[in-house]
């Protein structure tokens, strides 16, 4: 092309605008864990060279790393959607006392409305109660300049600073203009205990600096000193409206008249601008998704205003939504007459064709046991046709919940209850709790659903998948050897697949007197190790079928009943795992390759 | 031109149909035309084989980056399900191009919910003002273009015809978002879906 194409736009994910943020920032490592919204940015950053990236074992420990990174002087980012801070965040709290050496940046992925998660917390209460700057960006621009801006301001203040952002920010493209990149500067290390080692005696003449900080930025984002902390736009005097993130998005499609005091800073708030802005308008409205963590700021502060009076809790909001609630609603033409139509039945997300989880779940379904279950695709078997799954709480939490139930009495609850846990997922906070139990001489039985990857986030390598985050190989973790270090005596291999094999181990497993673990090791069908060989999908001989629909029940997505009442296999999508051809009691459906 | 054009575009299907990569391609589009675009992606959970909806909005000016009911001037379902499903969303007057493709979902598969009959008839029967639904067999023509993960390139194509938007900028956008060695696939998708709707319509 002769045109130089520098200057035109680049449309952008928030997730990919906040990598490129900080690698202009010249940030030196990037160490997180996956989790729906917040897992493109560390995707994205590891394709700048220059950035030492890693998924790390858990969000405490990518926190920790990044801590130690910019202890050693270089800027380091850890992101992590909102139940991850949760992990994270006793690092996070004294690393607020601490401060920095080279600028730390914590970015949080909420997820309104619980897309792809399993609550709904606002994880701006945290920058609140660990006394941290937040800022929150509602689009892909803004997500890039905060986050390069938050690496300066990290160091300017010395403190950590968190940038959050919302589902519907993460995910959504717009069109961003790129800056040059910032060479990486390693700073010096200088020993400070007073600064660095947290006991008592220092904390205490640490927690002075960290109120100081606070009402300093406060003062400075008030002074408009604090790049992005705020922006107005004048109305027509009536309606005034305080809001940030996507929730300004929506205000500006919803109330055009309405004057607009965007906060870029959510935490701490530049009180005495907005108490000037509400001087400005007749009635004060806060439009925020979730909490009302920006009115709870504001009222205390001793602003009249509206909030969520007149807004829900839940949810994500829309113009729609807002108009509804503040405006005349305007009622749009549709293109079809939808009383009339007939509803759709709903659509929920399925076991992939040739996933290793549904035959371990087929079996656990046969056993009617009691399933102390974890995240992860896996979650996908407390839904139908398996429905075996009794509980599932947070990440890890499966083995203790299971250690629990095996201590509280000698029913026929505890002697019946298994916990399921992913690889990535026992890595991350399910190995202590398997120490636990052993140790507090727990009978239960916990089975590994070994996939070699981090499936429901989108396939990320983890510690015992054998390779990094740029698919390089890796050190393979041996979880038979762990398990065994750990003290397990009762350990067992199994094929998911061969789900007859999978109700015996499991039987065994659950009678033995002592901690049991089951290692189910079959490849996740989508990735590359995974993927069944396209000459050996499933066919049907429709001479042998009864039609008795044994197949369609286990709900693979590459079988479908056709309008003949034949099973259907899509070859397309059919992986080659066979599990169906174990179902049938006829024979009718062969692998590839079979003689018919 | 280019500031008279405003678009909502609302992409439905099955997660793993290529939405997101339609998605994408409409963005460059919009880019190249000079346009303020978003796209609204649905990544995690759904991408499971659940329903899944990626919005395009663009315009000189685009704040949110929700289609709200009825305001999309296209909606392009990848399955006929999802066509029924996000209907709501199509406003008087707009076009529907529908992938004519059944998947059931699970609770179909096993009998406890009915898929609903002949979709396609039932929507086009139900318009109000001159709204437009069409049936795409997109899924055949990208197997014949020579892959089926063509198939959202296809619908691309059909609904490019109904568009103020100029076939040289679709071109140019294919060639930016796919590595080479997709593209002559993807070009030849993208001409059978625009080729089926100068055919099937008298424009
Ligand atoms: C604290 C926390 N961090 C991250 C997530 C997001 N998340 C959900 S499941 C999962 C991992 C799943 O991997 P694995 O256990 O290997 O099971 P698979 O999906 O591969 O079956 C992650 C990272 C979460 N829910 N909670």
């Amino acid at each position: 092309m002769s045109q130089p194409v520098m200057t035109e736009k680049q449309i952008l994910l928030g997730n990919e605008a906040i990598a490129r943020g900080a690698y202009e920032a010249g940030v030196k490592v990037v160490s997180s864990y996956p989790g729906t919204p917040s897992t493109e940015i560390t995707e994205n950053a590891a394709k700048y060279p220059r950035i030492a990236t890693e998924w790390a074992t858990n969000e405490k420990v990518g926190l920790e790393v990044s801590y130690g990174a910019s202890l050693g002087g270089g800027r380091a980012m850890s992101c992590m959607k909102h139940v991850g801070l949760n992990v994270a965040a006793d690092p996070l709290f004294t690393a607020s006392y601490t401060g920095v050496n080279g600028g730390l940046v914590v970015v949080v992925a909420d997820d309104p409305g619980m897309h792809s998660s399993q609550n709904e917390q606002d994880s701006r209460h945290y920058a609140r109660s660990a006394k941290l700057m937040m800022f929150e960006p509602s689009d892909s621009q803004e997500c890039l300049d905060m986050t390069r801006a938050a690496f300066a301001l990290s160091e300017k203040y010395d403190t950590p600073v968190m940038l959050r952002v919302t589902t519907r920010v993460a995910h959504s493209r717009t069109p961003v203009s790129v800056g040059e990149p910032q060479d990486q500067v390693i700073k010096p290390y200088v020993k400070d205990t007073m600064k660095f080692v947290m006991m008592p005696g220092m904390a205490i003449k640490r927690h002075v600096v960290v109120e100081q900080r606070q009402a300093q930025v406060a003062n400075d984002a008030d002074q408009g000193m604090i790049p992005n902390a705020f922006s107005v736009k004048t109305g027509d005097g009536q309606l005034g409206i305080i809001t940030s993130g996507m929730a300004y998005q929506y205000v500006r499609g919803a109330l055009p008249q309405a004057a607009i005091f965007k906060l870029g800073l959510v935490y701490p708030l530049p009180l005495a601008q907005i108490r000037a802005f509400a001087q400005t308008v007749e009635r004060l409205v806060i439009v925020e998704e979730l909490d009302p963590f920006l009115e709870t700021e504001i009222k205390a502060a001793g602003i009249v205003c509206e909030g969520k009076a007149l807004l829900t809790l839940q949810g994500e909001y829309s113009v729609a939504r807002l108009k509804a609630a503040l405006a005349e609603a305007t009622i749009l033409a549709p293109a079809f007459d939808l009383a009339s139509l007939e509803p759709a039945p709903a659509r929920p997300p399925v076991m992939c064709a040739g996933c290793p989880h549904k035959g371990l779940f087929m079996a656990l379904s046969r056993l009617k046991v009691i399933v102390a279950g974890d995240i992860g695709c896996y979650t996908l078997g407390a839904l139908a046709p398996t429905h075996a799954m009794d509980v599932c709480l947070c990440m890890g939490a499966s083995v203790g919940m299971a250690h629990g139930i095996d201590k509280v009495s000698d029913t026929e609850m505890s002697r019946k209850t298994v916990a399921v846990i992913g690889d990535s997922t026992f890595l991350h906070t399910g190995i202590s709790s398997l120490i636990n139990s052993v140790y507090n001489r727990s009978t239960s039985t916990l089975i590994i659903l070994d996939n070699s990857i981090t499936g429901m986030t989108g396939h990320q390598q983890n510690a015992a998948s054998g390779l990094n985050i740029h698919n390089q190989g890796a050190p393979e973790l041996d979880l038979v050897a762990l398990v065994r270090a750990i003290g397990v005596t009762a350990i067992h291999e199994v094929d998911p697949a061969d789900i007859r094999a999978c109700q015996r181990v499991i039987k065994q497993a659950i009678d033995e007197p002592m901690v049991s673990v089951v290692i189910a090791k079959r490849p996740c069908a989508l990735i590359p190790s995974g993927i069944g060989d396209k000459d050996h999908v499933v066919h049907l001989d429709k001479d042998l079928c009864t039609r008795c629909m044994a197949c369609i029940k286990i709900m693979c997505p590459a079988l479908q009943k056709g309008p003949d009442g034949y099973p259907h296999v899509d070859p397309n999508i059919c992986n080659s795992c066979h599990l169906c051809t174990r179902v049938c009691g006829f024979g009718a459906l062969k692998a590839g390759g079979e003689a018919i | 031109m280019n500031q008279a054009i405003s678009l909502n575009i609302a992409l439905v299907g099955v997660g793993g149909q290529g939405t997101l990569v339609a998605g994408k391609l409409l963005g460059t589009v919009a880019t190249i035309l000079g346009l303020e675009v978003k796209v609204s992606e649905v990544h995690g959970m759904s991408q499971r084989g659940g329903s899944v909806i990626t919005y395009v909005r663009m315009a000189e000016h685009v704040a949110s980056p929700i289609i709200e009911p009825a305001e999309a001037d296209f909606v392009l379902a990848f399955e006929e399900l999802e066509a029924l499903r996000w209907a709501y969303l199509l406003k008087a007057g707009g076009s529907m191009m529908v992938n004519t493709m059944q998947t059931l979902p699970a609770s179909v598969a096993i009998g406890a919910a009915a898929y609903p009959q002949d979709i396609i008839e039932a929507l086009d029967s139900k318009t109000i003002g001159n709204s437009h639904v069409f049936a795409v067999d997109a899924q055949k023509l990208a197997d014949e273009a020579g892959s089926y993960k063509a198939t959202n390139i296809v619908m691309l194509g059909a609904m490019s015809r109904l568009t103020p938007i100029d076939e040289k900028v679709f071109t140019q956008a294919i060639d930016r978002v796919f590595p080479e060695k997709f593209r002559a696939i993807n070009h030849k998708a993208f001409q059978s879906g625009s080729d089926i709707i100068k055919y099937t319509c008298e424009f």
